[in-house]
């Protein structure tokens, strides 16, 4: 069991999130998108898309210093766990939140606005109810566990696991004593591994960073030499 | 130095009646889809009004277009490339669809299904967005006729730099009609917006085109376009514009909104350019020496020196020939009667609009005075604040002494001809009033007045050695896919549909869209 939970369950959501992605790269340029529907309400996505972005980075670089940084070389640059504990706590407070709060502005969007909700994919749905389970999980596992409760230290086995499972060495053992709100929240994000690339996240590998960098006005000929297939 | 070609069109206004068959026939052609029923590649708008979308020439308010920073240098007025990754979340500059319109349909349904009664039966609009009722509130040509103008037309954002006296009596004073298209700029703010790259301009011809296979949606295109030309498509996301009809253009033949345009009022004819001097025309300090500073990126395709360097730059011979015949080159550059529409948003469009006579005549007509008199006409056009100061700040960036130029040019050429016409008389000092030779002024009032097709359309088709590539991409049409622009609606059952292109259009990603 524990084996299918923790060795398993990730291989199988890793594999369809790299093949899933390949795949609808080479497949579905075209339906590689944002699906931007701002033009049908903005109200509520002005406010709710920037805190739902912006806490999402946050959450998402609090997360790769939390799992992938190891505890050891934190406290070689002399963070030791209590500072660690008040930065990550508090950080991780505000950004789950911002997320929070950005996601409900959304989905009530979603639900309020007519034009949006018709526009509303079957791969969307799917998206908003994982994505909603893990925030909240997370959310729960965060503030309950870690704020109010006497905090857990995550770094010593769910990180370790981690790496073991992205170096393919992975440790199920580590996860057996792990309290379930943080196995839960594990389990959901595999899940939202899984379905990734088939819903509209794909847009974050888009993210335009080169645009920074980028002529302003772009020359393309009408038959480029060797046409592209 | 280095020659560039660009398909470019000129509008008569004053032949422009407001029939809206160019709307019709573009629409039936690019945007009859679900997710664009809101769009319209061409639009023909009645003038004064808010236009559409509702004033979108208001840029303090869409920050559309290009400005000068303090050191003098081009920037997009929607701020730096920083500031705007930022607003990806939220664009502030971005139209609603209520900027626009809800579009609607009807249940026609009801009309076949209503139960035998007393009464005819009723339908009812539905908004094509959501299928529910609606109440019709407003529409691309809203103002046709300036219909409303007494409420609406106050907020044409052109009105704005006018005196009071004048807003007041604007709808007893003149009128009329601007078919807009997208302007292909040489120096577009759609396409340095775009945070993916996918817009381009294309080498061979200038057209600004919408990579669909590349755009991810962000939107930026469509807020930093200053005539809004460039649309969201709510169902793939993806933005959508005007294509100038380029697989005709590339047949040699006319767009199809001039194609069908009833007044044929509508030339289109290459333009050779020096690249390398748009970015020095965009950023001249003052706005209003933009039409001159763009006016000299044209080349001319009679000198010896451009047709050399343009061959340098592989542009062939039928091109250079066609560039010569080209009815823009003549009505921008020869006879100088074609003036850009907002030169001051620095994009330097590339659709150019003769100025309208009509509302001066009109204004001279109401006045109980001749028209035909060309003193009165003379007088009324340096006389007359309006409508001088709502044309030039359409077509001048707020110079009224260009526009009336361009007028009295226009005049001059009415009373020389009917002179001419009537009499057989040469009237010497209307030639010397408007600038030109006896030979000029009968070349433009055959090109303006009798418009022969072939005069007005001078459109080379593309390349026989470019054939095989093109033909390689027929098959191969980036566009087919469900949703998309070249919506072929030929597709198998199932989640996925083939495309055209051996792609695999996604089903299972595409919104339900419209109410259809």
């Amino acid at each position: 069991m524990s084996v299918a939970l923790w060795v398993v369950v990730p291989y199988i959501a890793l594999t369809v999130f790299v093949v899933g992605h390949v795949w609808r790269w080479r497949v579905d340029q075209f339906g590689w998108t944002t699906r931007t529907t701002q033009v049908l309400e903005s109200r509520l996505l002005r406010l709710g898309s920037p805190l739902f972005h912006l806490g999402a980075f946050a959450a998402i670089g609090g997360h790769v210093l939390g799992l992938l940084v190891p505890k050891s070389l934190t406290e070689a640059v002399g963070v030791d766990e209590h500072l660690y504990h008040l930065v990550s706590v508090s950080a991780g407070t505000v950004a789950g939140l911002m997320v929070v709060a950005g996601l409900g502005l959304l989905l009530a969007r979603r639900f309020t606005s007519p034009r949006v909700r018709r526009t509303t994919t079957r791969a969307d749905r799917v998206l908003f109810t994982v994505l909603a389970a893990v925030i909240l999980l997370g959310m729960t596992a965060t503030v309950g566990k870690n704020l109010l409760g006497g905090g857990y230290d995550y770094r010593a086995t769910i990180a370790v696991w981690f790496r073991g499972v992205l170096t393919f060495r992975p440790d199920p053992g580590l996860m057996a004593d792990v309290p379930l709100i943080f196995q839960l929240h594990a389990l959901s994000a595999w899940a939202l591994a899984a379905i990734w690339p088939f819903t509209r996240l794909v847009h974050v590998w888009s993210a335009p960073i080169a645009y920074l960098w980028r002529p302003y006005v772009v020359y393309r000929r009408r038959t480029p030499l060797g046409v592209r297939r | 130095m280095r020659v560039m070609a660009q398909v470019a069109m000129v509008m008569n206004l004053d032949k422009c009646i407001g029939c809206h068959t160019c709307s019709v026939t573009c629409k039936q052609t690019w945007t009859n889809r679900d997710g664009v029923e809101y769009v319209w590649f061409n639009n023909v708008e009645t003038k004064p009004g808010v236009g559409y979308p509702k004033r979108y020439e208001d840029q303090e308010r869409w920050h559309g277009g290009w400005e000068l920073d303090r050191r003098g240098r081009l920037r997009l007025r929607a701020g730096g490339r920083g500031k705007r990754l930022l607003s990806l979340f939220a664009n502030p500059n971005l139209p609603d669809l209520d900027d626009y319109y809800e579009p609607a349909t009807y249940d026609y349904d009801t009309l076949i299904n209503a139960p035998a009664g007393p009464h005819v039966p009723v339908i009812r609009p539905k908004s094509a967005i959501t299928g529910r009722d609606m109440a019709i509130t407003w529409g691309a040509n809203w103002e046709d006729d300036l219909g409303g103008a007494p409420e609406h037309a106050p907020a044409d954002p052109n009105l704005a730099a006018m005196v009071e006296k004048v807003r007041m009596e604007f709808d007893k004073t003149f009128m009329f009609h601007l078919p807009r298209i997208c302007e292909h700029c040489l120096n577009p703010a759609c396409v340095a917006a775009c945070p993916s790259g996918a817009m381009y301009k294309r080498e061979e011809d200038g057209i600004v085109l919408v990579d669909q296979d590349r755009c991810r949606g962000w939107r930026m295109c469509v807020s930093s376009c200053p005539y809004k030309k460039v649309y969201v498509n709510h169902k793939t996301g993806k933005a959508e514009k005007c294509t100038f009809c380029f697989p005709r253009i590339e047949a040699g033949q006319p767009t199809v909104c001039a194609e069908t345009c009833v007044g044929r009022l509508r030339y289109i004819g290459l333009i050779l350019y020096d690249a390398d001097a748009v970015l020095d025309a965009a950023r001249v300090a003052d706005p209003r020496d933009l039409l001159e500073a763009q006016r000299r990126v044209f080349l001319d395709p009679d000198d010896p020196e451009v047709a050399a360097a343009a061959r340098a730059d592989g542009i062939s011979e039928d091109w250079i020939e066609a560039a010569r015949r080209s009815p823009i080159y003549r009505l921008a550059m020869r006879y100088r009667v074609a003036l850009p529409l907002h030169p001051e948003y620095r994009t330097l469009p590339m659709v150019w609009y003769i100025p309208p006579l009509s509302p001066v005549l009109d204004a001279v007509t109401g006045m109980g005075a001749d028209a035909d008199d060309p003193d009165n006409v003379f007088h009324a056009i340096t006389d007359l604040r309006i409508p001088l100061e709502y044309l030039a700040s359409l077509f001048s960036a707020g110079d009224t002494g260009v526009v009336a130029g361009v007028l009295m040019k226009l005049s001059a050429m009415r009373s020389y001809m009917r002179a001419r016409t009537l009499d057989g008389s040469v009237a010497s000092d209307l030639l010397e009033s408007a600038g030109m030779t006896a030979q000029d002024m009968e070349e433009m009032y055959r090109l303006l007045a009798v418009a022969k097709y072939d005069e007005r359309y001078v459109v080379p088709a593309a390349h026989r050695e470019d054939a095989a590539a093109l033909s390689a991409q027929v098959d191969g049409c980036s566009l087919d896919g469900d949703g998309g622009p070249g919506m072929s609606g030929f597709h198998p059952a199932g989640v996925t549909g083939r495309r055209g292109d051996g792609r695999v259009g996604l089903k299972l990603f595409v919104g339900r869209g419209g109410a259809a």
